[in-house]
């Protein structure tokens, strides 16, 4: 349990790289979320045509020269940008750190797809000669591509992988990060979860094809979490990377300390391919909270998963009622993705990171789009299109659930 | 084409390839990998470029020609003569 880790096996973040639709910066995002600002923009993609989507506008070439931006991809860009800003932002003195202590661990949806569809498009203008193949097709499509690229940019000899957990990756990488620093594996882990995803038009058209893509006439407000009107998913790319390490050797060094992870959990559903369970993503956060030794009244927040689809969202409002029961109230709800759209494998890290800062500020920022509150999805505790000023803010529940029903939960309290 | 245009498309390609380098000073007898940050990825890249601009397919063992652009143009001037 959380209270009797000695701090050799206590996990703190120490350093936060982001790209999101509306900020670069976790300074940037934070702000935006106080704001109520969204980064959700007209997209146009192949074949599909014309919808909407969370788009990055970090700058690639900061730490890329255009050739390796070339040789890489969009989810390689992601991840290294994030990475070198978490390093940067940790106060690291990365030159005299041993590369081989540090491992690599990014969540993803998917990988492949978007390299993939761009061959197949450009291959039919050879008439399927698959001479006219790429050569960089596999490097690009393996599976471990975004945390590859991320060890080639940074030098990290450490282990690295993705790891594949549907819209919980981004809870997965860090909760990978966390077990791997207490195995002793590595004594550095950068982690959380990258999304490429809107460069493939598969996305759009299969969420389309299953009725689950948002449609609305101003992007801005077309991803509506919980609202009666809510009609599905908007896809967003996007890149969350965390330094984690221990508590001893951070508070040796003099860190700044974001927070302390202090109960994670992962569980399946075993009940639909697509359709969440509430039973179970309740049976997960149950889990989560007695690993850290809290009850869930002392949950300051909860980073709902929610992505605005008609169903998905009520399956999660009937989980939390089931663990909050009658103490909810105290405990407050919000959403990121009425911000910026479902990044994918990124969201579950950028929707912890842009929570992170209500530790100093003391403000629970909300979710917005919310016109007309589905009587399904009223809670009590939900922050409505305002941020809350709360007082202070000590720990931070943050739900992410995926298709195949995979559900990871991550609890951060205030050190 | 002529060894004029050879040495244009050459540049061309080499320019989407490394697109950091300055290639204004590029020594036609130096070997390319002398001169620019070139690995065998790239290398494959000015292969298919070659092959997907102008449909010349150059086998595996005759790669070793293009080590340099004199010798790339030496190689494709007579295969590009009715270009």
């Amino acid at each position: 349990m959380a209270s009797e880790r000695p701090d050799h096996q206590r996990i703190v973040i120490t350093g936060v790289g982001l790209s999101a639709p509306n900020g670069n910066s976790l300074p940037e995002f934070r702000r935006a979320l106080l704001e109520g600002r969204s980064g959700v923009k007209p997209f146009e993609t192949r074949y599909f045509g014309h919808t909407a989507a969370g788009i990055c506008d970090f700058d690639e070439l900061r730490y890329q020269k255009r050739k390796e931006v070339r040789r890489g991809t969009r989810a390689g860009s992601l991840g290294i940008y994030c990475a070198r800003e978490a390093i940067a932002d940790s106060g690291l003195d990365w030159e005299n750190v041993d590369r081989s202590a540090v491992g690599i661990f990014v969540g993803v949806t998917e990988h492949g797809n978007v390299e993939t569809e761009n061959e197949i498009y450009l291959i039919k203008g050879y008439d399927y000669d698959t001479r006219y193949w790429s050569h960089h097709h596999n490097p690009r499509t393996v599976a471990n591509n975004p945390a590859g690229e991320i060890s080639l940019s940074l030098g990290i000899t450490g282990p690295h992988y993705t790891l594949g957990a549907a819209c919980a990756a981004g809870n997965t990488g860090i909760i990978q990060g966390v077990q791997m620093l207490r195995l002793e594996e590595c004594d550095f882990a950068l982690c959380g979860g990258v999304s490429e995803s809107i460069h493939s038009f598969g996305i759009f058209a299969s969420f389309n094809s299953q009725g689950a893509l948002a449609k609305h006439d101003d992007p801005t407000k077309a991803s509506r979490p919980f609202d009666a009107d809510r009609n599905g998913i908007v896809v967003a790319e996007g890149g969350c990377m965390f330094v984690l390490e221990r508590y001893d050797s951070a508070r040796a060094r003099g860190a700044k300390i974001y927070g302390e992870i202090v109960g994670h959990a992962m569980n399946s559903d075993a009940t639909d391919f697509v359709l969440p369970d509430s039973g179970r993503q309740a049976e997960c956060i149950r889990l989560a909270l007695r690993r850290a030794g809290m009850r869930p009244e002392e949950i300051d927040v909860v980073s709902t998963h929610a992505t605005a689809t008609v169903s998905g969202d009520v399956q999660e409002c009937i989980a939390l009622r089931e663990v909050w029961g009658e103490s909810g109230g105290r405990t407050l709800i919000n959403n990121t993705k009425s911000f910026i759209g479902h990044a994918m494998g990124a969201a579950g890290a950028l929707e912890l990171a842009g929570n992170l800062p209500s530790f100093d500020d003391g403000v629970c920022h909300a979710t917005i789009n919310l016109d007309r509150l589905d009587e399904q999805c009223a809670l009590p505790g939900l922050v409505a299109n305002q941020p809350r000023q709360a007082g202070r803010i000590n720990a931070i529940l943050n739900n992410s659930f995926g298709m195949l029903g995979i559900n990871a939960v991550v609890i951060v309290k205030r050190v | 084409m002529t060894a004029d245009e050879i040495r244009k498309a050459i540049l061309e390609i080499l320019h989407d390839i490394a697109p950091d380098e300055d290639l204004g000073d590029l020594k036609d007898e130096v070997a390319f990998t002398e001169q620019l940050p070139l690995d065998s990825m790239d290398f494959l890249d000015i292969v298919m470029e070659l092959r997907k601009r102008y449909r010349i397919q150059i086998p595996e063992e005759e790669y070793t020609q293009l080590s340099s652009m004199a010798s790339t143009i030496k190689y494709l001037e007579p295969r590009m003569q009715d270009m």
